[in-house]
């Protein structure tokens, strides 16, 4: 068949069209910044140079980018099923919680005995929380938004009793852990980048920069090239086809929101494993909820996910500065742009569609005449 | 008689203005020309068929004219006006009706308030109806269309919903009505009874166009007809002049054999046997009421009843995908209904029954998948498919494009999305899918619904071929000419009971049709 004068190149909805809505978001953000009597010019000077512009901001921007990652990926993974996982934030917080019970059971043990429990007690941990709420919509129809909301609010209180009663290190006041042992810290970047002889200043980033990076490639070779995640997406897309083949929607439901629960307990690993390396208060910080516009943004694909992780991560990082650079904006400024950024991308992603593949066949067609 | 001079469309040169007018019609989906250079003259006063294969564009040039889609290029003119159709809005205040295939009705409003909806008239809907009331009933009475416009519309047989979108576009003051696809929903008796309804409206004046594929009723009714292949109008003729072959011909664009020639069957020994099946469905009603039937090596039973009266639930039964309620399903002497190992449906396929079932967009594959992924729907775990963990994409990307090759699907590419192929390709998709096992039994549901001509004489012959090489086919249609045609016996199903069988070599319409309505058993 050939291309009729109606279609645009792929390359327009994948790649120009996400950097169109970014440019409008950024432009919008532009113009609050001009209403509180700033230069647009410098805020994205200031957020780019605070993302990108030394070594060590990017090692923070990849610290951040980490998390969101892992978080994007559990919502992704999700909603292949046709599941909304909200409840990101409370299986970090859990995950976290096994994290750091192995840790203080066994940070006596060497690195290489410790580090394979603790991934496998994030996974375990947050995928148990995220279990519950599938099991109660595949057999009690509970609505998954409803009771993984529920269960954030569950992990939080849980958390706090835990840390103020229970694993609260014996005579302080602030509620946290005793500190783990150094030889089960996971290994920082600027640590291995120094001994081969590339400076890096300290920062966050971590081994688990790269433990996101092969969670993404292995959630993109289950979804797409394994059999369970074949029949995953047969009950997400048309649940009454996946029953009519076989599959037990009920099940993949279960399972689907395991290994979402799973990925999203891996942020316990970067946040406690790697940088706080004790359990504390409030630590997922609501990446949970950010990697529900990072999977939006990415469309939920791990590549999508990544880039709209760092994408995040640089807004995290850059927008920390913004309060020092400049007077009349705060850290609040980036909460707005992310707003905008998610309203773009995410419900206004068509904006600029018609328009810009518009653009695009007028002058396909002009080729072909 | 409201219309005062009635136009001798029927005979010839239609006078001026036509009723509708589309000139050079043009239309791209995409890739897909679905309509190029379309030009059509409706006579007022008239019925005017549209027939076409599917994917001729035909329903995409009649969503133009109601205003769902606006044409890349061309006119559309009513009465001879230039009109500009952006909405259906303004397709139905230049008097344009449409009753759709499926109905666009709300199942928990009354017919009363269906019929109002979108045309209320002020904030308050006292007033609205209660003028909808009176105007409904001096329609009925008119037009033989009664129906009790405090029922809910939900709750109503098809018939009557049909009836309610008719009178819908009625009440809107509707001049030109389309009709796309009527009958697949009737009874012969009822669709009758609507072919008189429109005859009475064509003589007040008002004009009927008819999108259908059943040539039978192109004949029976239609005063002109135009023919529609691939985006593009091959001819318009008068019904008078032309014969059902000849328009197949013209919609197909080679000879095509109407009839499937068909040995008597050679009936083996009983590969399924159903015994006082009883299915209660979600909401507690009983869809099938004690039915007991067998299905032998060889040949193909047809169940025959208008849709709604427990086909599809005793089909789905069979095919391990409700759970009966009483009764016994013994297949190759095991029996289906005991759920004791592992998904039925799974279960079922691994024993060699297969099933196509009725409905292929909401069950037969997943649209948004590639074709490739749909073409190993419910076979996902073959150890042909699979190297350790990984799916094959390879292997099943293999197994699609063979599958296309021997069923003719077109285009040939697997990795078409599922929803692009046209309904007769997507069909042959999941046929394929579910002979290339080489089933012992066959449940198949409605092979032909939506498909055009050139497929279903490719199915009807797979199916044909199949039962000669002494395998069992357990036919579902609600089309009477297609279990005429394939079943070697018939079952009638009213209200969820097998209400007769007949030797399809004695089975006679009329009579088929009655059982069908429930107004007499067989002997």
């Amino acid at each position: 068949m050939t291309a009729g004068p109606t279609e645009a190149p792929r390359w327009v909805g994948l790649v120009l069209l996400p950097v169109v809505n970014l440019v409008a978001a950024f432009a919008l953000a532009g113009l609050v910044a001009l209403a509180l009597n700033e230069s647009p010019i410098q805020l994205m000077h200031v957020l780019f140079f605070g993302a990108f512009g030394t070594l060590e901001s990017v090692g923070f921007t990849l610290y951040y980018t980490t998390s969101f990652i892992f978080a994007g990926l559990a919502v992704a993974v999700a909603f292949h099923c046709g599941l909304f996982n909200i409840g990101g934030e409370g299986q970090a917080y859990i995950g976290g919680l096994g994290v750091g019970l192995v840790c203080l059971a066994f940070d006596t043990l060497p690195f290489i005995v410790v580090l394979p429990l603790a991934l496998l007690a994030a996974m375990g941990f947050g995928a148990a929380w995220a279990y519950v709420p599938g099991w109660l919509q595949a057999k009690r129809g509970s609505h998954v938004v409803i009771t993984t909301i529920m269960f954030n609010f569950i992990a939080a209180a849980l958390m706090t009793y835990l840390l103020v009663d229970v694993l609260i290190k014996p005579g302080q006041s602030s509620p946290e852990t005793r500190e783990f042992a150094q030889g089960v810290w996971l290994p920082l970047a600027h640590d291995w980048l120094t001994a081969i002889g590339i400076p890096m200043p300290r920062s966050p980033l971590n081994l688990s920069f790269v433990f996101a990076l092969a969670a993404a490639a292995l959630v993109w070779v289950f979804i797409w090239h394994t059999r369970w995640g074949y029949e995953l997406r047969a009950v997400g897309l048309n649940e009454e086809a996946a029953v009519y083949a076989g599959i037990s929607p009920s099940r993949q439901i279960i399972v689907a929101m395991a290994i979402s629960g799973g990925l999203a307990g891996l942020v316990g690993i970067n946040e406690i494993l790697g940088v706080h390396h004790r359990l504390l208060l409030g630590f997922p910080a609501g990446y949970g909820f950010i990697g529900i516009a990072v999977a939006l943004m990415g469309r939920n694909h791990p590549v999508g996910v990544c880039l709209a992780a760092l994408l995040f991560g640089a807004l995290f990082q850059g927008g920390s500065e913004i309060s020092f650079e400049m007077r009349n904006l705060n850290r609040e400024m980036v909460v707005v742009i992310e707003g905008l950024v998610i309203l773009f991308c995410g419900a206004l992603e068509n904006l600029f569609r018609p328009r810009l593949e518009a653009l695009f066949r007028r002058r396909r067609a002009a080729a072909a005449a | 008689m409201t219309g005062n001079d009635r136009p001798d469309s029927r005979r010839g040169a239609p006078p001026e203005p036509a009723a509708l007018e589309l000139i050079g019609i043009e239309k791209w989906f995409g890739p897909v020309h679905a309509n190029s250079g379309v030009s059509l003259r409706v006579a007022r006063g008239s019925i005017h068929g549209v027939i076409g294969e599917n994917g001729a564009g035909k329903s995409t040039l009649m969503s133009i004219v109601y205003g769902y889609h606006r044409p890349d290029a061309g006119e559309v003119r009513i009465a001879g006006r230039a009109v500009a159709i952006g909405r259906p809005a303004d397709a139905i205040a230049a008097g344009i009706g449409m009753v759709h295939q499926h109905f666009m009705l709300v199942d928990t409003f009354t017919v009363l308030e269906n019929i109002v909806l979108g045309a209320e008239g002020g904030a308050l809907l006292r007033g609205g109806l209660a003028q909808a009331r009176a105007e409904l009933s001096r329609l009925a009475r008119e037009y033989q269309l009664d129906v009790d416009p405090d029922a809910l519309v939900g709750e109503l047989p098809v018939g009557l919903q049909q009836r309610v979108e008719i009178l819908k576009a009625l009440y809107r003051g509707a001049q030109i009505l389309i009709l796309d696809e009527p009958t697949a929903v009737l009874t012969p008796q009822e669709a009758d009874h609507l072919f008189r309804i429109l005859r009475l409206w064509r003589d007040q004046g008002r004009t009927v166009i008819l999108i259908t594929h059943k040539l039978r009723e192109v004949m029976a009714i239609t005063d002109r007809v135009t023919v529609m292949r691939r985006g593009e109008v091959v001819d318009t003729v008068d019904t008078a002049s032309t014969s059902r072959e000849q328009l197949a011909e013209m919609m197909v664009g080679r000879r095509v054999i109407l009839r499937v020639q068909k040995a008597p069957a050679k009936p083996g020994k009983d590969v399924l046997r159903v015994e006082h099946l009883d299915v209660v469905d979600g909401r507690g009603v009983r869809r099938v009421k004690d039915a007991s039937f067998a299905v032998r090596a060889g040949e193909i039973v047809g169940i025959a009843g208008v849709s709604g009266n427990g086909q599809s639930e005793l089909l789905a039964a069979i095919a391990g995908l409700l759970q009966p309620s009483a009764g016994r399903i013994v297949y190759h002497d095991r029996d289906l209904a005991d759920a004791s190992d592992g998904e039925p449906a799974r279960r079922a396929r691994r024993m060699k029954l297969a099933h196509v079932p009725e409905d292929r967009h909401r069950m037969g594959m997943v649209v948004s998948f590639s074709a490739y992924d749909s073409a190993i729907l419910g076979y996902q775990d073959d150890a042909e498919l699979n190297r350790g963990v990984i799916l094959s994409r390879g292997a099943a990307i293999d197994r699609c494009a063979r599958l296309m090759d021997a069923y003719d699907v077109r285009p040939g590419r697997p990795l078409l999305k599922s929803a692009n192929f046209s309904g007769g390709n997507q069909q042959k998709i999941v046929l394929g899918r579910e002979l290339d096992r080489d089933p012992d039994l066959l449940l198949v549901g409605q092979p032909t619904r939506g498909v055009d001509i050139g497929a279903i004489e490719f199915i009807h012959r797979r199916l044909i071929e199949m039962r000669d090489r002494g395998k069992a086919i357990l036919l579902v249609s609600v089309e009477l000419d297609e279990i005429l045609a394939l079943a070697d016996r018939i079952l009638v199903m009213f209200d969820g009971a097998i209400v007769g069988e007949i030797d399809a070599a004695a089975a006679d319409e009329r009579e088929l049709g009655l059982m069908m309505a429930g107004a007499r058993e067989a002997a």
